[in-house]
């Protein structure tokens, strides 16, 4: 009789874990949809400038928000240029060095490359550039797609705090801040508007260290 | 999402937001695959123990190469030869492990409820079932999930008919759970032998001809059939199974015109599956083994990182 029961009535696996969501306020924007328009039409026109052309030149967008100004980039680069370049996604999170210590694993997000990278020009897309972890990341995903050419980085904002020799080969804006605030890049596509705002933690920080 | 689940003993617990995730993740796992280096850091330094207590070809397999991809050291401990064939307790095997600073404990065993003990006794490791006994197979049920998603998109509303030994099926119970809880509306079939008697409390239907419940399904799910259940009387013969419950052309020419037809593997061919079904169009076999592999590297990635 007992063969035929069907489940076994069980708890669940009881392996529940809550943990405290950090809390930002909105200090003051920086760059309007503007400006924001402004500065990437002004890096579409470097990124050809320095690479003499856009033969060879893939944009790789960093998730979440770097994949939308690559779209920008490479939308502004067809108008101008007349030319369509490859543009894919890239994904960093299971190369991130910090992931054996987060109390959460973080989400995944898509990877995907149009073409081979290999003998390619690779000009990496992110949103901020702030300690230059992500960057290192970014750059051994890329070395396990292939190797190319060059890797080239665009930032919309370079926010300063490096902790690793990282520079950026175009930079949209420069704004120096203390650690204890985010800045916060928004893409229509995502968060209804584009612009750039820096926030701050509520109740202040235990570690904030001013720029 | 915050992923909040340390083991996987059962779906059970399972929200159907958090499946949904779930495959999210399994479908990035999956890009991997198709890399040149197939090889990630993410679980770097972590130690993964096979604890296979029963035969296990594919599943074991794909947890060792999923753990590979995602840079854990994968340690294969099968009944055969270990510990356990020299008469050593469940209880003792346990603190081995603990001692051996195993962060994944996979384990499959013929008793039902083994892997929840072992997940109740270790107290750092996770515990992910790889099947205990009829009771439950939770990422064969993932892995079923999976391919059907990225075969049929959307589950919800979709019609599935689940063929053949039910009764001892722990694919089966698995999958009615997992599949149910996505809004799939699942039929059973098969001798009346091997079927649960409260099919109708697990909220699916029975029907005995196979023809009646494949009839318009998009997912035709055939179990495996172990020969030994003719010597138990429980089937007529071989042929006669395979003439009525066996998957057929036949019998999957009439399913829906999308429908794709499953089978957990290891095959019979002849018996519960011809040949010319299992190679056919209509069948997602092998790319259900392929995610089996990315299903597996999603739930060591989830489960085992972070500071728990």
């Amino acid at each position: 009789m007992g063969e035929r029961l069907f489940f076994m009535t069980k708890k669940g696996d009881g392996d529940v874990t809550a943990k405290p969501e950090k809390k930002w306020s909105e200090k003051a924007t920086v760059l309007s949809a503007g400006d924001m328009e402004r500065i990437l039409r002004r890096i579409a026109v470097e990124i050809v400038e320095r690479n003499k052309g856009l033969e060879n030149v893939i944009l790789l967008g960093i998730q979440r928000r770097g994949v939308y100004l690559a779209a920008r980039l490479r939308e502004m680069l067809r108008e101008g240029e007349k030319v369509k370049v490859p543009t894919g996604e890239l994904d960093i999170t299971l190369y991130r060095d910090d992931i054996s210590t987060l109390s959460d694993q973080p989400v995944v997000h898509s990877t995907s490359v149009p073409c081979d990278i290999s003998g390619k020009r690779v000009i990496l897309v992110d949103d901020v550039l702030f300690t230059g972890r992500t960057v290192r990341a970014a750059l051994d995903a890329i070395t396990d797609l292939g190797r190319p050419e060059r890797v080239q980085l665009v930032v919309l904002v370079d926010r300063g705090h490096r902790e690793l020799p990282i520079a950026a080969d175009y930079v949209g804006k420069t704004i120096p801040t203390s650690r204890s605030e985010n800045v916060e890049v928004r893409v229509t596509e995502l968060d209804g508007n584009d612009s750039v705002v820096i926030c701050e933690r509520i109740g202040g920080d235990e570690d904030g260290v001013e720029a | 999402m915050e992923w909040r689940h340390k083991n996987l003993i059962s779906l059970e617990g399972w929200t159907r937001e958090e499946l949904s995730f779930f495959l999210d993740q399994t479908e990035y796992m999956e890009e991997l695959l198709n890399r040149p280096i197939k090889k990630v850091p993410a679980l770097r330094g972590k130690i993964v123990v096979n604890c296979f207590f029963e035969n296990s070809t594919r599943t074991r397999s794909s947890f060792e190469i999923a753990g590979k991809v995602l840079s854990a050291d994968v340690i294969n401990w099968s009944s055969s030869g270990s510990s356990a064939s020299k008469g050593e307790t469940l209880r003792d095997t346990v603190w081995t492990l603990e001692a051996m600073a195993a962060d994944g404990v996979v384990v499959r065993h013929g008793e039902v409820g083994v892997p929840d003990y072992l997940a109740k006794k270790l107290k750092k490791a996770s515990v992910f079932n790889a099947g205990d006994g009829t009771n439950g197979h939770p990422t064969q049920a993932l892995l079923d999930l999976y391919t059907a998603r990225q075969k049929l998109g959307n589950l919800e509303g979709a019609r599935m008919a689940i063929i053949g030994d039910v009764l001892h099926s722990r694919v089966a119970r698995s999958d009615i759970q997992a599949f149910r809880k996505m809004g799939v509306h699942v039929t059973l079939s098969g001798p009346a032998t091997l079927m649960p008697e409260n099919t109708a409390s697990l909220g699916v239907e029975y029907v005995s001809d196979a023809r009646e419940a494949a009839s318009g399904k998009d997912i035709l799910y055939f179990l495996r059939m172990q020969r030994e259940r003719q010597e138990d009387g429980l089937i007529p013969s071989i042929d006669e199974y395979h003439r009525r419950w066996g998957a057929t052309d036949s019998l999957v020419s009439l399913a829906s015109p999308r429908a794709v037809v499953m089978h957990p593997g290891p095959m019979n061919r002849g018996m519960e599956i011809a040949s010319s079904v299992a190679d056919g169009p209509r069948s997602v076999i092998l790319e259900q083994v392929r995610s089996g592999v990315a299903v597996r590297m999603a739930l060591l990635y989830l489960c085992l990182g972070g500071v728990r």
